[in-house]
């Protein structure tokens, strides 16, 4: 539906258009004068507005205004830092609780619960009730968090004692039968041997005494992180130089590490290291602590140790009941603050955005009064004030909020209100420029001349077909993409959804004029109106006389029927004279659009100038500009008009160049007509053309800067005092060629200089972008061009041979080729082609494009920012 | 090849040089200043830096702020910023950054050695240290007893290892020793970082070697002013002078003799360049100095962002950053103690 109406709304604009293209008479003026107004032609009008809002109802007014969303406030406070402003303490109590809200997020998202989407309706709380419950769950959350934290810590070294227990009693499993262990001199061979070495021969010497001694090999026993177990054993060696040993297993449980503030499960290893001395000891413990490895004494009895061991177990399974108990606790508060998070969320945000807003306003004299000022498109001030009286009333004020307009002398804000499909398009011509205030906003045309443009780039209805598919699924989940954050490419895609369905309806169309379905050409419209010479083949198959028929390739067909009723007839496709057939007809067609577009952006600066009540640039640049492109470029339209009507076989680049270089010649064989009486009036007519394009140069460059001169003395003529600075108030409504006087002084030869450029530009640029137009004759070619390589070389080279895998990779390549570089690639280049010829050469004739965008104070723009 | 940098450079550099051209962009202008002075609290602070890149680190602190918090996150961001560099860099690129941080790794070494020989717990110690000079094994250094100890056990593993040959002494530790290793370590460190830069050539060496010959000859100041009236001879202190930049070697034998502050004035207005910073002051005073020698060298660093196609903006940008961040914490520690008045005292302005 939405679609339909839109297609309506732009055959509406579309009739529009063409009526004031044809329109020049002057009685139509009044006509057009009369039309409706239409929201997309011109920029909306806006006005300057003044609030003072009594102190009491001015949140409240704020927050109306920020749901209306149509008031763009203006910074008053521009001067004072952030924090000098009066609502800094309420802005930074916002950023307090949105920063609790974001560690609520946090905390939720790391328990693994997800925040519900849709909240429970509950009864809107106030922000001082909100700061409260906020301040709780941070705090409750905090405290389970400590809580349980070390309850893990207790829970983690038991673990670990447990592991030490388990895995280091192994090692003094066969020494611990004797009571004490010996001071012996371990041999350097034992850390040469490997560790299974070690223990053996320490077993030995161990058993060999026999008797007790108890300044003997003393052990260290502890746990340590895996990646640090190399470093640790290499500077234990290092500062006993050598004299300890040092056993290690890994740890069977994994265990959660308090790594940077967060947990983290990490892979320990449980050591053992034999040594001897006190020193050595009092250095091993300080490594050990550098290191952060977690030293455990494991007693040397073996029933002793189990004793432990039970103990610790037991310990350990009632421990893992409090967690699992504050766990849950934990949880059931995060699921109670999820609820209501996203709510939370939207709230603070906007109250910190009404904050925001308020710094804005000033205090008047009286301090009971902010005084506001902002833009506001006109239509909007009825509901404006609908929205503050309603804040007056609910916030009980004894005192109205008054809004009034006022004059300003700044540029108001452009605001053109679009819709889904419009706004793609403001968008292409925002990249450009933002119209200045009230111009001609070239998007009303864009909307059909550049989906137009790319489909003669990009004409082909397979293809086209293929382009709406996408569009169409785009476009049918256009409320789910529209609601989810997507990649930045697809973002780019969906935000073109609309653009993309227009161009694919115009490629399809295109493609049926130039006959192409994938590059091949079907008979749709009826029957080819030639035939073989040859006539044993039937008309149907002309295609196949022409790859057959060597005959047929080099004298060509015959015409035996009427032309083919809508577009090129299908057997012009692989005949000798196809291409140079299909190169005339797009080259001389890419002109006409060309000279079509430029005449309406001129004719677009004709319309700019009246509204702007700007005769000069009328009188002096619009119709110079119209004599010199149509008296040239026209008048070559106009010929190759009149070539395809009479099928002359002229050369009109003949006769162009001679028009130039000698007008009075006879142009022998290249005459469009015949007949004595019109060859002399179309001689008469060219040198007219040619004397007036010569005559329109000097006409759009010398008057204007002179007459502007004129007026600037005129207007200030006798005046010795310079002008107040208030007394430029009045001038804000005249148009901008006409104000630039009134700056002081007035400097000729820069305007000058300007004037000179523009001419010079729009000369030149005659030439050029007419030329830069057959940028649509190429790129059309090389799409057909590219399609029937990938068709015919790769496809049909395929099928050709009897074997599947063959035809399947043949039909895979052209699937990907098709895809890939002509549905991808090439329409991305007839796309940016579409784009520059739009940019550059229909813009630069009427569009300034040097406004601003309104950017209203409003709730809805806030959501998709911050995150 | 000399002068045909722009040739190749791009090929490796290129990308990490718009990068940190970008990051440099990033730095605080004279209007955030001018706005951070006029804050109240520290809150007013945050809420400034929220504005600038700093935001995202500091969005997330509780309000009752802190200067060292505020210092902390700050410098997360420099470390940040360094790593993204450093994980990108190809040889020699990464080499130069490496070196960048000896200094910080010097620095934090003298730090914890001396925190352990008064007794401090190493845990406070390693908090205390600057994250771009952390090593793998930097807290075993409390284990230490004597120089040469401290290079068997440690530094043997560090890039500082071929620096320490000059100073390995069985001495024990003590206060003396320690800043004596700091200078020892930090005139190897300068000369080997010169010479590396003069291997890379081109502009890099054209640069740098003027920056490094500026912090060589300010260190030669510092510690002439700071060995006057202690025992360390007239040799040992010529001896820890680096063997370049403008001061070597005539300077260095001025030096060397500077018996007060108004003799090591009287040997460096010999030299022009710093002519300008000495009159600056008036005489015996050196509280100054210190402030004058930063502006100095941030004019210096801010030159080398003049020049393309090098690495001294990736160095000239770190020792930016770590600049703004003395900034940021003077200015937090002024207004954290209602000393606004001494708030320009020493915040060296970056532009």
């Amino acid at each position: 539906m939405a679609v339909a109406t839109t297609t309506a709304n732009i055959y509406v604009r579309v009739r529009v258009i063409v009526i004031r293209l044809t329109s020049t008479v002057d009685v139509k003026m009044e006509y057009i004068d009369n039309l409706p107004s239409m929201d997309l032609m011109r920029s909306e009008k806006m006005m300057f507005a003044q609030l003072i809002i009594p102190v009491e109802s001015a949140h409240r007014a704020v927050s109306y205004l920020g749901q209306l969303g149509l008031l763009q406030f203006r910074d008053l406070n521009d001067d004072k830092s952030p924090f000098q402003r009066t609502f800094v303490n309420q802005v930074k109590r916002c950023a307090e609780m949105s920063r609790k809200l974001r560690f609520l997020k946090d905390q939720i998202n790391k328990a693994g619960l997800l925040p519900s989407p849709h909240s429970i309706s509950q009864p809107d709380i106030e922000l001082e009730e909100l700061e409260v419950q906020l301040a709780e769950h941070e705090h409750e959350l905090i405290e389970t968090n400590a809580n349980s934290e070390k309850l893990q810590q207790t829970y983690n070294e038991l673990l670990e004692f447990q592991m030490v227990l388990q895995k280091g009693g192994d090692f003094l499993v066969p020494s611990g039968n004797h009571s004490a262990a010996q001071e012996t001199e371990l041999d350097e061979n034992v850390h040469t041997n490997n560790n299974d070495a070690d223990t053996a021969s320490l077993l030995e010497q161990e058993m060999q005494p026999g008797s007790a001694n108890q300044s003997g090999v003393k052990f260290i026993s502890g746990i340590i992180c895996k990646s640090k177990v190399l470093r640790f054993e290499r500077m234990l060696f290092r500062t006993t130089r050598g004299n300890m040993l040092f056993n290690q297993a890994p740890a069977d449980a994994q265990i959660l590490d308090h790594v940077s503030n967060e947990m983290v499960i990490v892979e320990k290893t449980v050591f053992v290291v034999f040594f001897s001395g006190e020193q050595a000891r009092t250095k091993i413990l300080k490594i050990c602590e550098a290191f952060g490895a977690n030293c455990y004494a494991v007693p040397e009895d073996t029933t002793k140790r189990r004793q432990i061991t039970r103990e610790v177990l037991s310990r350990l399974s009632e421990l893992e009941i409090t967690l699992e108990a504050g766990l849950r606790h934990r949880d059931a508060a995060l699921t109670s603050a999820g609820f209501h998070l996203t709510k939370w969320m939207d709230m603070v945000r906007r109250e910190k955005a009404i904050f925001d807003t308020l710094n804005m306003l000033n205090f008047d004299v009286t301090k009971k009064c902010l005084v506001g000022e902002g833009w506001c498109p006109v239509f909007a001030k009825d509901k404006i004030q609908e929205a503050l009286q309603r804040a007056t009333f609910d916030s009980n004020s004894q005192v109205g909020i008054i809004f009034h307009v006022m004059d300003s002398i700044e540029l108001p804000p452009t605001y053109f209100r679009t819709n889904n499909l419009t706004n793609a398009y403001q968008e292409i011509v925002d990249a450009y420029g933002v119209a200045k205030y009230q111009e001609a906003n070239p998007a009303v045309y864009t909307i059909v001349t550049f989906p137009f443009l790319f489909a003669v780039m990009f004409g082909d209805w397979g293809h086209g077909i293929c382009l709406l598919l996408g569009a169409l699924f785009l476009i049918a989940r256009e409320k789910k993409f529209g609601s989810q954050k997507l990649g930045s490419f697809m973002e780019m895609l969906f935000g073109g959804r609309y653009i993309l369905l227009m161009m694919s309806l115009f490629s399809i169309y295109c493609g049926l004029i130039y006959n192409e379905f994938f590059s091949v050409p079907f008979h749709i419209f009826g029957q080819s109106a030639y035939k073989c010479r040859d006539a044993t083949c039937s008309s149907h198959t002309v295609a196949l006389c022409l790859s057959r028929n060597s005959d047929a390739r080099s004298i060509g067909l015959v015409k035996d029927r009427d032309t083919y009723p809508f577009g090129v007839d299908p057997s012009w496709r692989g005949s000798r004279s196809e291409l140079p057939f299909l190169n005339s007809l797009k080259m001389k067609m890419s002109i006409l659009f060309g000279v079509a577009q430029m005449n309406l952006g001129i004719i677009l600066s004709y319309f700019n100038a009246r509204y702007f009540n700007n005769s000069i640039d009328i009188k002096y640049q619009f119709l110079p500009q119209m004599i010199f492109l149509n008296g040239l470029f026209g008048y070559l339209s106009l010929l190759i008009i009149i070539k395809w009507c009479t099928g002359s076989q002229a050369d009109l680049y003949h006769v162009m160049i001679y028009m130039f270089l000698s007008p009075f010649e006879d142009l022998r064989e290249n005459q469009l007509f015949r007949g004595q009486g019109v060859l002399q009036a179309l001689k008469f007519l060219q040198v007219v053309l040619l004397l007036l394009a010569f005559v329109a140069v000097p006409w759009m460059l010398f008057p204007k800067p002179f007459i502007l001169k004129r007026l600037h003395t005129e207007r200030f003529q006798g005046r010795t005092y310079g002008i107040l600075g208030t007394s430029e108030m009045y001038n804000d409504e005249q148009s901008d060629s006409a104000r630039q006087p009134h700056n002081e002084e007035f400097n000729f030869s820069e305007v000058f200089v300007h004037q000179m450029i523009h001419s010079i530009e729009f000369v030149l640029g005659a030439v050029s972008n007419t030329a830069s137009y057959l940028r649509l004759w190429a790129l059309s070619l090389a799409h057909s061009e590219l399609s029937t390589v990938f068709y015919e070389k790769v496809l049909l080279l395929a099928w050709g041979y009897d074997n599947v895998i063959i035809r399947l990779v043949g039909l895979a390549v052209f699937t990907f080729a098709t895809a890939f570089i002509l549905l991808m690639m090439e329409s991305l280049s007839a796309f940016l082609h579409a784009l520059r010829l739009h940019w550059v050469e229909f813009q630069n004739k009427f569009y300034h494009g040097d406004g601003y965008k309104f950017r209203p104070f409003s709730f809805a723009a806030l959501t998709d920012d911050d995150e | 090849m000399y002068g045909f940098e722009a040739l190749t450079f791009n090929v490796h550099g290129g990308y990490l040089e718009a990068i940190v051209r970008g990051y440099h962009s990033g730095l605080l202008t004279a209007a955030d200043y001018n706005n951070l002075c006029q804050c109240e609290t520290l809150d007013d602070i945050k809420m400034h830096l929220s504005a600038t890149e700093y935001g995202s680190y500091l969005q997330n602190e509780p309000s009752p702020l802190h200067t060292t918090t505020i210092v902390e996150k700050c410098t997360l961001k420099l470390v940040d910023e360094y790593k993204h560099m450093l994980t990108q860099a190809t040889e020699p690129l990464s080499t130069f950054l490496e070196y960048i941080t000896y200094g910080h790794m010097i620095d934090n070494v003298v730090l914890i050695v001396t925190g352990t020989l008064h007794e401090r717990d190493v845990q406070e110690l390693l908090e205390k240290c600057h994250p771009l000079g952390m090593f793998d094994s930097i807290a075993t250094l409390a284990v230490a007893q004597n120089m040469r100890e401290l290079y068997r056990l440690v530094l043997v593993d560090t890039p500082l290892a071929p620096y320490f040959s000059e100073c390995i002494t069985s001495e024990d530790l003590d206060d003396m020793n320690i800043e004596i290793m700091r200078n020892t370590l930090y005139k190897a460190y300068l000369e080997d970082f010169y010479r590396f830069c003069q291997k890379l050539g081109g502009a890099t060496a054209e640069i740098m070697s003027d920056l490094l010959a500026f912090e060589a000859d300010r260190r030669a100041v510092n510690i002439s002013i700071n060995s006057i009236g202690t025992e360390l001879t007239r040799d040992d202190r010529r001896k820890l002078y680096s063997n370049f930049g403008l001061l070597y070697p005539y300077g260095h034998e001025e030096l060397a003799v500077c018996e007060d502050i108004d003799q090591v004035r009287a040997a460096m207005e010999k030299y022009p360049p710093y002519q300008s910073i000495f009159t600056k002051l008036s005489y015996g005073e050196s509280q100054m100095l210190d402030k004058a020698f930063y502006e100095e060298e941030v004019k210096r660093l801010c030159l080398a962002f003049e020049q393309q196609f090098h690495y001294g903006v990736f160095f000239a940008y770190m020792r930016l950053r770590e600049q703004e961040i003395r900034n940021l914490m003077w200015i937090s520690e002024c207004v954290a103690q209602n000393q606004k008045s001494r708030v320009h005292d020493s915040v060296v302005f970056i532009f």
